[in-house]
């Protein structure tokens, strides 16, 4: 991670994101408990649906302001084939700011990825990073070794294909598995070479919390590289044995999202700097 | 996120407070005071309270914005004020405007921003509203004693002690009149800048505007439309740039530049050259020739104001020489009869809680002479904020500022090395320029070039953390 504040951004200023039509889902809660709204940023190929199936409604029934978000070119926000990570990290924060108040981001996948560089352009409340891919050339290495047929073809511009066995646990009942894959669109194929090539996140402004949580049975996310995500941010990975990529689509969703909220509710304190 | 100082206001504590002329002073601890509630006031708060201080704001309007609220009496804008710089370039660097704004939104919706923004990361709680800071006095310890009241003088003032204090009063709120011959005899009406609110103001008369400020030129296009006729005085040449070349904001295109590092000279060129293809040779329509490059005055970015000399709406003429009593004479000893005469002739800052020396002013000028336009020699707890003007928006700047000064109120209780030798950087580097050589004039005291301005305060950020 570079380590130095950047406040010249001059390529950024002249050449400003172009905007693109959002999907932002909410669920809130009836009465207004002054606890910070969350903004749930799903990995490639998800969209905000990938929340809105259980995690929304559960947050919002605890009390939190829940909203996810789909990425340009995913669920139903505009259509964006040359979509970069630069393009969604502008989404990503574009609609954090958007929010009445500081807002907790929750990134999964490779939006845990985006999340970590929003929140070198926003300063989020707290940030939680769901079985992340955060990227480099170890991930590809990971991808090619447990799914080929699906990241090969990525290589060359295709999407990057997830089959259910690595998505879902066997818990889950087959018909909802596929039900959930049959939904899964694709990233841009430039921002899945960045996930790869690209320039590392900025360190964070406004001393965020960060919290890792995973899988050790993650099969996109092996359980060394959620210690080594967690080492990033000073601290040691919440696990889930037995659970698939798809933490918020599995079977047992209530235990890790539950987990996040009670940590919230601790009120953790800005991290150290 | 919370600290010890940031539930209890300042109620006066008998307990510790020393006194000062008899009266008790109430000791805030840690806590910094932060002079205004507009755009550089609110990110200051914002910045601190991010860095873990307490807070407490001094605002003597009702609410949040400054100059862009303009409710508030000493709000400078206008029905009609846009910004001059495009979006990226003006949004706080972490929190941006919303991306379905246009290029350049207006100040209703500028108010709008500061609003969300305080309500956004809860800066109200910090805010004294409806309250003016009549004195600001340094005490021992490198602490300061702030002594507020009601705004309009009504009340008691009390006094507070703070660790630190941030200067965000603005410096757009104070009209500077020039003096001209004659003027006290002159019929006509005459108002500054300050108080033209609505093209409603114009409406049928014959208006003078003088000044070629982008406040001028806004004025003299809307009397274009509105006034029966209208003159154009200014002291010399400007180049007026649009704000669109190239199909995109001007300000973005000259960044494209400016992050190739094209140098100076070149970019004058470029610049001279595209004006010269877009709004082509000003001299024809009877404007004088600059007598200047372009990048030596604060630009003017305004489309409409060349179209309208050309349409003949309105008539360039030169600076004023003397008032008749119902006529204006030129210096080329024209004589023109306006009904009324608008100076956009700009703004001074003021600091009249504040001694001047504190701020480097010992000839009494006006000028603060500090370094990165924020520090001051021999008081490391006091910082300006957004005292600039740049050649572009002016709250990155003020965000940036604050960042500088939370981190180095923190590094003086960690590193008190690291923030010694920011002291000494300061007093060495008092008042350095950021920009291109700028004509000597109250209007360039704090001309700043934006990029050469935000690397300075980079690298003073990263020689503060020692990387």
């Amino acid at each position: 991670m570079a380590e130095r504040v950047r406040v010249v951004r001059g390529w950024e200023w002249a050449r400003p994101e172009r905007p693109a039509r959002r999907e932002v889902l909410a669920a809130v809660p009836e009465l207004d408990q002054a606890k910070p709204p969350l903004l749930f940023v799903p990995g490639f190929g998800h969209g905000a649906w990938a929340f809105a199936e259980h995690w929304l409604g559960h947050a919002a029934g605890r009390g939190f302001p829940a909203y996810a978000l789909s990425l340009r070119g995913h669920g139903g926000s505009e259509p964006a084939p040359g979509a970069t990570l630069r393009s969604y990290t502008h989404d990503v924060v574009q609609a954090a700011a958007g929010l009445p108040r500081q807002t907790v981001l929750v990134g999964h996948g490779a939006g845990a990825r985006v999340v970590a560089h929003a929140l070198a352009r926003y300063p989020a409340r707290a940030a939680v990073l769901v079985a992340p891919v955060l990227g480099g050339w170890g991930t590809f290495g990971t991808a090619l070794r447990r799914n080929p047929a699906g990241t090969l073809p990525a290589v060359f511009g295709a999407g990057l294909r997830l089959n259910r066995r690595q998505l879902f646990s066997r818990e889950l009942p087959d018909a909802e598995a596929r039900r959930y894959v049959s939904r899964l669109g694709r990233a841009g194929r430039r921002a899945q070479w960045q996930l790869l090539t690209g320039r590392q996140p900025e360190p964070a402004v406004g001393r965020p919390p960060v919290l890792v949580l995973g899988s050790p049975d993650d099969r996109v996310v092996p359980a060394a590289a959620l210690t080594r995500a967690a080492r990033r941010y000073a601290s040691a990975p919440l696990l889930f044995p037995g659970m698939g990529h798809d933490l918020m689509l599995d079977a047992r969703w209530r235990e890790p999202i539950d987990a996040i909220l009670d940590w919230l509710d601790k009120d953790p304190t800005p991290a150290h700097g | 996120m919370s600290s010890s100082t940031d539930l209890g206001r300042p109620d006066p504590d008998p307990t510790v407070a020393p006194t000062r002329d008899g009266r008790p002073v109430s000791d805030r601890g840690d806590t910094v005071c932060v002079i205004g509630a507009g755009a550089s006031g609110l990110t200051a708060v914002k910045n601190l309270r991010e860095a873990g201080f307490g807070v407490d704001c001094y605002e003597r309007e009702t609410g949040v914005g400054g100059a862009w609220n303009w409710r508030h009496d000493r709000s400078p804008v206008y029905a009609s004020t846009h910004l001059i710089s495009s979006r990226p370039f003006t949004q706080f660097p972490d929190f941006p405007m919303p991306d379905d704004w246009p290029d350049y939104p207006h100040h209703a919706q500028l108010l709008s921003y500061f609003e969300r923004y305080a309500d956004h990361f809860d800066l109200r709680q910090h805010v004294w509203f409806g309250t003016e800071v009549v004195r600001v006095e340094s005490v021992e310890g490198d602490r300061w004693d702030v002594t507020t009241r009601s705004t309009g003088g009504y009340g008691p003032e009390r006094t507070s002690r703070y660790a630190a204090v941030v200067l965000a009063n603005g410096h757009n709120w104070s009209p500077k009149l020039p003096r001209y011959e004659g003027l006290e005899q002159f019929r006509g009406e005459v108002m500054h800048a300050s108080s033209y609110k609505d093209p409603a103001q114009l409406r049928g008369k014959r208006v003078l505007v003088v000044g070629a400020g982008n406040t001028g030129c806004d004025i003299a296009v809307e009397a274009a439309q509105q006034a029966s006729r209208c003159w154009h005085a200014t002291r010399r040449g400007y180049w007026y740039a649009p704000k669109y070349v190239f199909g995109r904001p001007a300000d973005q295109v000259n960044d494209t530049l400016l992050a190739l590092r094209v140098p100076l000279r070149v970019r004058q060129w470029l610049y001279h050259w595209t004006l010269r293809l877009t709004v082509g040779d000003l001299t024809r329509f009877g404007l004088p020739r600059p007598d200047h490059r372009v990048y030596e005055t604060h630009p003017i970015a305004n489309s409409q104001l060349v179209y309208y000399v050309g349409h003949g709406e309105i008539t360039p003429v030169p600076d004023i020489a003397r008032f008749g009593d119902r006529t204006v004479e030129l210096t080329d000893g024209r004589e023109i009869d306006p009904e009324l005469v608008v100076f956009a002739t700009g703004y001074l800052p003021r600091f009249e809680f504040l001694e001047g020396k504190v701020l480097g002013d010992a000839d009494g000028s006006g000028r603060p002479r500090l370094w990165l336009n924020a520090f001051t020699a021999g008081h490391p707890t006091l910082a300006v904020v957004g005292l600039v003007q740049p050649d572009s928006g002016i709250f990155p700047i003020s965000h940036w500022q604050s960042v500088l000064f939370a981190r180095l109120l923190t590094l003086r209780t960690t590193h008190p090395d690291r923030a010694a030798a920011f002291g000494r950087r300061v007093a060495a580097g008092l008042g350095e320029r950021y920009s291109a050589k700028v004509k000597d004039s109250t209007r360039h005291w704090f001309e700043v070039g934006h990029a050469d301005y935000l690397r300075a305060l980079q690298r003073a950020l990263h020689d503060l953390e020692g990387k």
